[in-house]
């Protein structure tokens, strides 16, 4: 039986050589199309990672991306396909970042790129890709400028956009607390003024009575003590406060105990409750906001969650060196799935051009560890995956969801 | 002055018809690597020329590199200069960077001198994020330069005439470098590192030996770090942390302090290393990093430089002292 079925398989495949011989190389309508990187068994996907140098906590994201495309393959792979994943480490350095992408495209020949980390290493290597052509995909960073696919049609990004995230607090505000007098603390670069300009977008012609003060620190400020003190002097009772954990700590401690106590909004890059909330202290931090649009698996509520159980199954029997602790194993094993879904969709095309072409066209993608309710969406004129989020409130133990799911606007 | 013997004129030449030779057999990735070693082998004869002739240590060269590469980007980008007249600006700006730090840096010694350009390396890439020069460096976005395309009569693709375009300028600052070194100012570069109050007594003047030799060695790490921006099209601060420094005194210690063929050897080292590193271990690249860095220093103390010389002169049955510095 399975001999003869053998010989039918050689003889067609033989017959459809000739065929596309015949027909000059003519596209064969049911024949598989490969690009660069895929084949009848392998597709390979190629990524840079800081494994080395200041960001190396984020590492962890790449082996668990690693560990979950083990899995996939154990289970048979997609489409009957393995996924080889080539995660190679750039320590967070640009120029490191441009040599191993280059050597991704031009020696391994990966079908393309997912989750490159970080701001500036993908800041280095967009034009370069874009020129290449090289599918860009789920880029592990929150800047909006991932999102635009006219003048960089293969580089679609992964987070919740900066811009979303400030639009969804200016939303809720003008819904929950429309006469807030808001006082803004921004850290003064690319992230923060995105942030700020999301918010800004947000509360439209409203901004302008709504916000009375803003002001901003640099990186290298020692404190931002006296930031918190003008921003309690200008009347404000709502504070917007884009800052990176050590400030977005300080910034908790000095709200609190200046006395001013307004309605703290917390950005989500400083809403960790151990690098942030606890060195800050939390008694501090209680009835602060911030955003959320996936599960996390330090919130008791998900504690029986079916995809928290399948991940954390996921986590001890592929990557038991992991911390299940640890927000960025869960954010990995996410972008897996959406890439999953991506290559599923390809069918048997598996050219730079489809993939590229799937992954502007997920529709309501429901994935079990994002929150309930959200979906994500892409299309050729909206690389964003992410256009809602929902608002969490610190109890001071934990975050606990609240309200609804807010959207953005359409861009 | 010690000229060249036939033997080390043939096995020049060799070098060099190689390194012409072999872009054409390699992929574009890998001649861009190559070129990155190249620039690397500026940058570490620089350093070489302070550190190992001068006996002057610098942990902040990385930021000369900047130096000179946003000399390049923010020529090119802004201003639109051609990128062939952004290299000698750029060598030019970080010459008198060098000698003014070299300056007040003279009143220290070995590991007060250690520190304070340890400072300059650690401060650099927050000086390029500031505010008021914004406009210019692009703040931690960077700058994104246009990769150049090779003249047409060449027929060359981008990566391998940047390639022999670094390749040119490796050739005139190693001729200019193996002149100074071997000549009287680098005697005198050497009698400062060795018995600084003998030279001073035999009539050099230390301080201006020392001021210059720093200048000189920013020129050449300056010029290295724009032709690596160049080939590289983009400059960030994130690109040129503390470590880039630490990393290329491993390079020049790698490849043979006061050596001026180590400087390739070092150039090797550092461009490849990480990757192998890389390859073997994820979980823990840097560990892997350091094995092979003390295996190195163990079984060649001297540098690859040294280890290669006295191999040569073993092999010819000579005195190992007899191998010139």
């Amino acid at each position: 039986m399975s001999q003869h079925r053998t010989r039918i398989t050689r003889r067609t495949a033989i017959g459809a050589g000739v065929a596309v011989a015949a027909l000059g190389g003519r596209a064969f309508a049911q024949a598989a199309k490969y690009g660069p990187g895929a084949s009848a068994t392998e597709i390979k996907l190629g990524q840079t990672m800081p494994y080395s140098g200041p960001a190396s906590a984020y590492g962890t994201i790449g082996k668990v991306e690693q560990a979950y495309f083990k899995m996939i393959n154990d289970n048979g792979g997609i489409n009957g396909r393995k996924v080889n994943l080539i995660s190679l480490d750039d320590g967070y350095s640009p120029p490191k970042t441009v040599e191993q992408v280059r050597r991704l495209v031009e020696q391994d020949e990966v079908l393309a790129l997912y989750q490159t980390l970080g701001t500036p290493s993908n800041s280095a290597i967009h034009k370069y890709v874009n020129a290449k052509k090289v599918p860009h995909l789920l880029l592990a960073t929150g800047a909006t400028k991932w999102g635009d696919p006219k003048d960089y049609p293969w580089t679609i990004g992964f987070n919740l956009t900066y811009q979303s995230e400030g639009q969804i607090y200016a939303k809720w505000l003008l819904k929950n607390k429309p006469n807030a007098k808001i006082g803004i603390l921004y850290q003064n670069d690319d992230y923060g003024k995105d942030v700020l300009k999301g918010v800004k977008d947000g509360l439209g012609a409203a901004g302008a009575k709504m916000i009375v003060k803003e002001v901003t620190y640099e990186v290298t400020d020692p404190t931002i003590d006296s930031q918190i003190l003008t921003l309690q002097s200008s009347g404000a009772d709502t504070f917007i406060d884009i800052t990176t954990p050590k400030f977005g700590a300080q910034a908790v401690r000095k709200a609190y105990d200046s006395g001013w106590k307004p309605l703290h909004i917390l950005n989500n890059v400083s809403a960790s409750i151990g690098s942030v909330l606890v060195p800050a202290g939390v008694e501090k931090a209680v009835g602060a906001i911030t955003v959320a649009y996936y599960k996390d698996q330090n919130d008791p509520q998900w504690k029986d969650d079916p995809a928290m159980l399948e991940w954390r199954a996921f986590m001890g029997r592929y990557y038991r060196e992991g911390d299940p602790k640890d927000n960025s194993n869960l954010y990995g094993y996410l972008t897996a799935q959406v890439m999953t879904q991506i290559l599923k969709q390809c069918g048997n095309d598996l050219t730079r051009e489809n993939v590229m072409r799937q992954a502007a066209n997920l529709k309501n993608l429901k994935l079990p560890l994002l929150l309930p309710g959200m979906v994500i969406n892409t299309s050729p004129n909206d690389y964003f995956l992410f256009d809602q989020a929902q608002l969490q409130r610190f109890t001071g133990t934990q975050w606990q969801l609240f309200g609804e799911l807010i959207s953005t606007d359409s861009r | 002055m010690v000229a060249l013997n036939r033997r080390q004129l043939v096995g020049l030449a060799l070098v060099l018809v190689l390194a012409c030779a072999l872009p054409f057999f390699v992929a574009n990735y890998r001649v861009f690597q190559m070129t990155l070693v190249l620039a690397y082998a500026i940058a570490l004869l620089g350093l070489n020329m302070l550190t190992g002739y001068n006996g002057q240590i610098s942990l902040g060269h990385g930021a000369f590199y900047a130096i000179g590469a946003y000399t390049a980007a923010i020529l090119m980008d802004k201003a639109g200069w051609p990128y062939w007249a952004t290299v000698p600006v750029a060598g030019a700006i970080c010459f008198a960077a060098g000698f003014l730090f070299g300056l007040p840096a003279l009143r220290l010694e070995g590991l007060y001198l250690a520190l304070a350009t340890f400072a300059l390396g650690v401060a650099m890439p927050q000086i390029l994020k500031h505010k008021a020069i914004e406009h210019w460096t692009g703040g931690v976005q960077g700058i994104t330069i246009v990769k150049p395309d090779a003249p047409e009569w060449t027929g060359l693709s981008q990566d391998r005439w940047l390639y022999f375009f670094c390749l040119a300028w490796v050739l005139v600052l190693f001729v200019l470098g193996w002149n100074l070194l071997r000549g009287r100012i680098g005697r005198a570069m050497v009698a400062v590192r060795d018995q600084p109050i003998a030279a001073q007594a035999m009539g050099v003047n230390t301080a201006m030996v020392k001021s210059l030799t720093f200048g000189v060695s920013a020129l050449y790490t300056g010029v290295a770090g724009a032709l690596a921006a160049i080939a590289v099209q983009f400059v960030a601060p994130d690109s040129f942390n503390f470590l880039l420094s630490i990393t290329l005194l491993t390079g020049v210690v790698i490849g043979g302090l006061a050596s001026i063929s180590g400087a390739f050897f070092g150039a090797v080292f550092i461009q490849f290393v990480p990757n192998v590193a890389d390859e073997i271990s994820k979980a823990a690249p840097w560990a892997i990093y350091g094995i092979v860095l003390i295996a190195f220093m163990y079984a060649m103390p001297t540098g690859v430089a040294g280890f290669v010389r006295l191999a040569r002169a073993r092999l010819a049955r000579r005195r190992a002292g007899q191998a010139v510095r």
